[in-house]
């Protein structure tokens, strides 16, 4: 087993075994073997259990896998669950200390004095207790071939800065290496083999590079309320605009980033900011969404561009705060009372969190409305291989804006007429001399000169243009990915963070004797190429991390007459999706179908 | 002002060359004998002899009688008529977009100090450059006359219900707050009310004015403490007021010893004339023991309350550009490819510390 298996750390929360499990992470991806990291942890600070799993893919999988292959066990309080959950051939590393009911003797058990290894290490009660960690670094490295040089060189990268520190730790890791290699016979499997297959890869989480993103798009007001998963996105983006977005000359920040006393002020402060003008943006999640929904629908109405990350986590209410979902499609399709549709953008990669950063904006302003990036936990919270990231080529798009120079040469000023015909009105800002280009915006029933009414006629006239506004976004927003297989009948069609666990399982398929295209959705409304998928494949499986199949939902009703062959894979469980489920679903649904090819 | 046309001839003009009527809205669709009706007259007069030029404005409001009163003056002004209290986060937006603008915020009492107190509150906080005119009349008029949060206790409504609860102080709680510019009159006080509003157009941050104004429909029966006649009667002015704007030179006749001053960051000038007793508007404590004594006495203490000029406004307090971040070019709002470069490196280096996980 080269290259290719899981490590599974079981701790406890706080405990910094989040320093520990990056320096292993670190460390493969250095060795040039593709890695991802994904941290299962709890709605806590600090004291209950978390687990930290590695996947080693030298096939490039990043996704979660179900199954484990080598386990560290930490926690007492997990402990014999965590090593039951372990299959035959697995091998599991344990602190001594802990009590665990008898293992099966197919289970490799390595058993490690951790208390007694850290005693030479530091005499501080406290520190020992952090830094033990790095003891089963220092043994995991060790029992799988990890070069000690690599996991040093990944210390270096994080601790350099604090020497002390840095000494503590890699005499910790020594502890464990010398310990491991003098003591334990290796009987598992398991090894990382160096490879070239990393070079020039970061690693980064989603909500990192969104952050990174929207600094890049020239965003100048924020506004957020803190939320988990969502906090981390705006905490970098301030990092960001706290480094590059001071004025050269004095120091002054070219930005506003207001803490707001709720996701209600948030939106609202978003809102207010870009009808003057700024490119403004907010992030939130699961509860904090919901809250947002009447600004919505005004921001709908009144045509006020906005940009809101919504980093989902596991609803409905407080849910699962700490878990991962693709809850929220359906929802933040039409989230307002009265006919309401907005923009969605639906993130697949780290990249695309970048991507979208920038992009989002362009967006927005071009169509005058509020639009959502749906990220999630998985996403948005951990670690991904990833190219690094492409500075945005061209120039911003700050849509349809008319100033004093384009109004001299007008005869009026009408908020919400269609000049163009293409659905989206022109707009002013305050601060414009012209008093041509004066108007008054209201959540109430307007016109096209944007005065009060309850005239029916001029409100359906007003209704009417915004779902054409919507229906020409279609092909506005990023257009499906489409990886066709030729002459295939089933399809798969999926979005977001899914994305991988679906490449993988087209693999599985492939091996299973099914042939699959794959179409990956990167926005609502959907773009005529996902009604022209659907309509092209016999079988169409449309895989969703949400109970009710949200994303199937929209298909048939847009695409009514292929509404029976539209089939959901769904997994909404609050962990990651893997591969196998992906494979299972459309397996069985494909044995249940007569005369499937097999 | 590029689009107006000539003023015609014997009107009177400004000091930006502006009629009376350039600073009109259109016409009020609320109850004739509204008080409100009297505050929008008193902020279009008060605009035009301030001066404002109607494009640097931006008008605001949230849901209500009062907040349907910005369409009817400055109709040469930007307008935003927000959800139901929320009128201070969109300004709160708007002053960070943009910090050249004037901000004119008008709310109601329900909007404010009922569904509203939350955004109130931390817009007080933060220290917003907006002018916060509330219209209080202590009950929602659009919905028929329900008590709102500003109901005096025993205040009737019509069929004669009285309020229990006791009522939310605006002016004390901005006080509390640190809001540097409070004050409260009588919509039919034009002489004092209109002063007010010039002063608080030159504050340099959040500057609350309560005004009440009664509600001809349903509180200005006998039992309702904020009707015509119960305000009329127990209507105790602090103080005269005069406001001396910078640009004008006009010399305030008083006795020496007869008043106060307050001077305001761009030289205009308050003058306040006493009247049976002294009143500091810089002493916060002697603030709230006037608003205090006189809830217990039934009496309502009008002028400016507490004025503080040493606070720090929202755009200082955040350290932003002296350009409106709207106006900011894409050279200054997206750095060069050089500094993407280098956050790659870092994530490359894995120099970057890990994402924070905790829920």
């Amino acid at each position: 087993m080269v290259n290719d298996f899981s490590i599974h750390v079981a701790t406890v929360n706080g405990s910094g075994s989040q320093t520990a499990n990056n320096v292993l992470l670190r460390a493969i991806l250095q060795m040039g073997v593709p890695v991802s990291g994904k941290n299962l942890f709890p709605s806590n600070i600090a004291g209950l259990p978390t687990w930290f799993t590695i996947r080693v893919s030298e096939a490039g999988y990043l996704a979660r896998r179900a199954r484990n292959d080598v386990l560290v066990v930490m926690n007492p309080e997990t402990a014999a669950g965590d090593v039951a959950a372990m299959g035959p051939g697995s091998a599991i590393v344990i602190n001594d200390t802990l009590e665990v009911p008898d293992v099966p003797a197919d289970r490799f058990v390595y058993r490690v004095p951790m208390g007694k290894l850290m005693e030479p290490v530091t005499t501080d009660v406290k520190l020992r207790r952090l830094v033990v960690n790095m003891i089963y670094v220092g043994v995991v490295a060790q029992l799988l071939g990890i070069e000690l040089q690599e996991i040093d060189r990944a210390l270096q990268a994080q601790l350099g800065r604090k020497p002390r520190a840095l000494a503590l730790n890699q005499a910790a890791v020594r502890a464990g290496a010398q310990w491991a290699d003098a003591n334990l016979q290796k009987a598992d499997p398991y090894r990382v083999e160096r490879r070239d297959l990393t070079a020039g890869r970061i690693l980064i989480d989603g909500n990192s590079a969104a952050g990174l993103g929207t600094m890049f798009g020239g965003v100048t007001v924020v506004s957020w309320y803190p939320i988990t998963p969502s906090s981390s996105l705006v905490e970098s983006l301030i990092g960001f605009l706290e480094r590059f977005r001071r004025d050269p000359k004095d120091g002054r920040r070219t930005y506003a980033v207001v803490q707001a006393e709720d996701e209600i002020a948030a939106i609202g402060m978003v809102l207010g900011a870009s009808w003057a003008g700024a490119r403004a943006m907010t992030a939130t999640s699961g509860p904090g969404f919901s809250l947002m929904a009447e600004f919505f629908g005004y921001g709908y109405y009144a045509e006020i561009p906005a940009v809101v990350w919504d980093v989902q986590r596991v609803g409905p209410s407080t849910g699962l705060p700490t878990r991962t979902a693709q809850g929220d499609l359906a929802f933040a399709w039409s989230i307002s009372h009265g006919d309401t549709q907005f923009p969605v953008l639906l993130p697949g990669s780290v990249h695309e969190c970048f991507e979208f950063g920038y992009r989002a904006f362009d967006l927005a302003e071009r169509l005058q409305c509020p639009l959502f990036v749906l990220s999630d936990l998985d996403l948005g919270m951990n670690n991904w291989m990833s190219e690094p990231f492409v500075y945005p080529e061209q120039a911003w798009d700050r849509g349809k804006v008319l100033g004093d120079a384009e109004l001299a040469g007008l005869a009026k000023f009408e908020r919400y007429a269609d000049p163009d015909g293409d659905a989206i009105p022109y707009r002013t800002l305050p601060g414009t001399k012209d008093w041509k280009g004066t108007y008054f915006t209201r959540g109430s029933g307007h016109d096209e000169a944007a005065r009060y009414t309850e005239n029916p006629a001029a409100y359906v006239k007003v209704m009417e243009r915004l779902k054409q506004k919507m229906a020409n976004a279609r092909e506005l927003m990023p257009a499906p990915e489409v990886r066709e297989a030729q002459g295939a009948e089933v399809g798969i069609i999926a979005y977001g963070s899914s994305h991988w666990a679906v490449i993988e399982a087209l693999d599985q398929l492939a091996a299973a004797g099914v042939k699959a295209s794959y179409l990956r959705v990167r926005a609502l409304p959907l773009a005529a190429a996902v009604h022209d998928f659907t309509r092209r494949h016999a079988r169409v499986y449309v895989v969703e991390q949400n109970r009710d199949g949200q994303l199937g939902d929209r298909l048939r009703a847009e695409v009514s007459e292929c509404a029976a062959r539209v089939r959901p894979v769904l997994h909404y469980m609050g962990l990651p999706l893997d591969a196998q489920t992906v494979t299972d679903g459309v397996l069985a649904h494909e044995r249940a179908t007569e005369g499937a090819p097999r | 002002m590029s689009a107006t046309t000539p003023p015609p001839a014997g009107q009177p003009t400004n000091r930006v060359g502006l009629t009376r009527a350039d600073y009109d809205g259109s016409r009020t669709t609320l109850c004739p004998g509204c008080g409100h009706n009297a505050i929008t007259g008193g902020i279009i007069q008060a605009a035009w002899e301030a001066g404002l030029e109607p494009h640097r404005v931006a008008k605001l409001s949230g849901i209500g009688c009062s907040s349907k009163t910005p369409t009817y003056f400055l109709g040469h002004s930007h307008g935003f008529n927000a959800v139901h209290g929320r009128m201070p986060s969109i300004a709160t937006g708007v002053h960070a977009a943009n910090r050249e603008l004037t901000l004119l915020g008008v709310s109601g009492d329900g909007d404010t100090a009922s569904i509203g107190i939350g955004q109130f509150m931390h817009l007080v906080r933060r220290n917003v450059p907006v002018v916060y005119i509330v219209e209080n009349n202590g009950v929602y008029g659009l919905t028929k006359g329900q008590f709102s949060a500003t109901a005096d206790v025993g205040s009737t409504r019509k069929g004669g219900e009285a309020s229990r609860l006791n009522p939310i102080d605006l002016c004390a709680l901005a006080i509390e707050l640190g809001c540097g510019f409070v004050a409260r009159s009588f919509s039919g006080d034009q002489k004092q009310l209109r002063p007010l509003l010039k002063a608080a157009f030159g504050h340099r941050g959040t500057a609350v004015i309560d005004v009440i104004s009664p509600c001809v429909t349903f509180a200005d029966h006998e039992g309702s403490t904020k009707s015509y006649a119960a305000v009329k009667e127990h209507d105790a002015p602090l103080h005269d007021i005069e406001y001396v704007p910078y640009f004008e030179d006009i010399a305030v006749d008083y006795e020496p010893g007869t008043t106060r001053d307050v001077t305001m960051p761009d030289g205009s000038r308050i003058v306040l004339k006493k009247l049976e007793v002294d009143y500091d508007p810089t002493d916060a404590d002697r603030a709230w023991t006037v608003i205090r004594q006189a809830r217990a006495e039934g009496r309502l203490i009008t002028g400016l309350l507490y004025v503080n000029q040493k606070t720090q406004a929202f755009d200082v307090e955040r350290d932003m550009v002296d350009a409106p971040l709207a106006s900011l070019p894409l050279e200054t709002v997206r750095p060069p490819r050089a500094v993407l470069d280098e956050v790659m490196r870092a994530y490359l280096d894995g120099a970057v510390a890990a994402a924070a996980g905790g829920g």
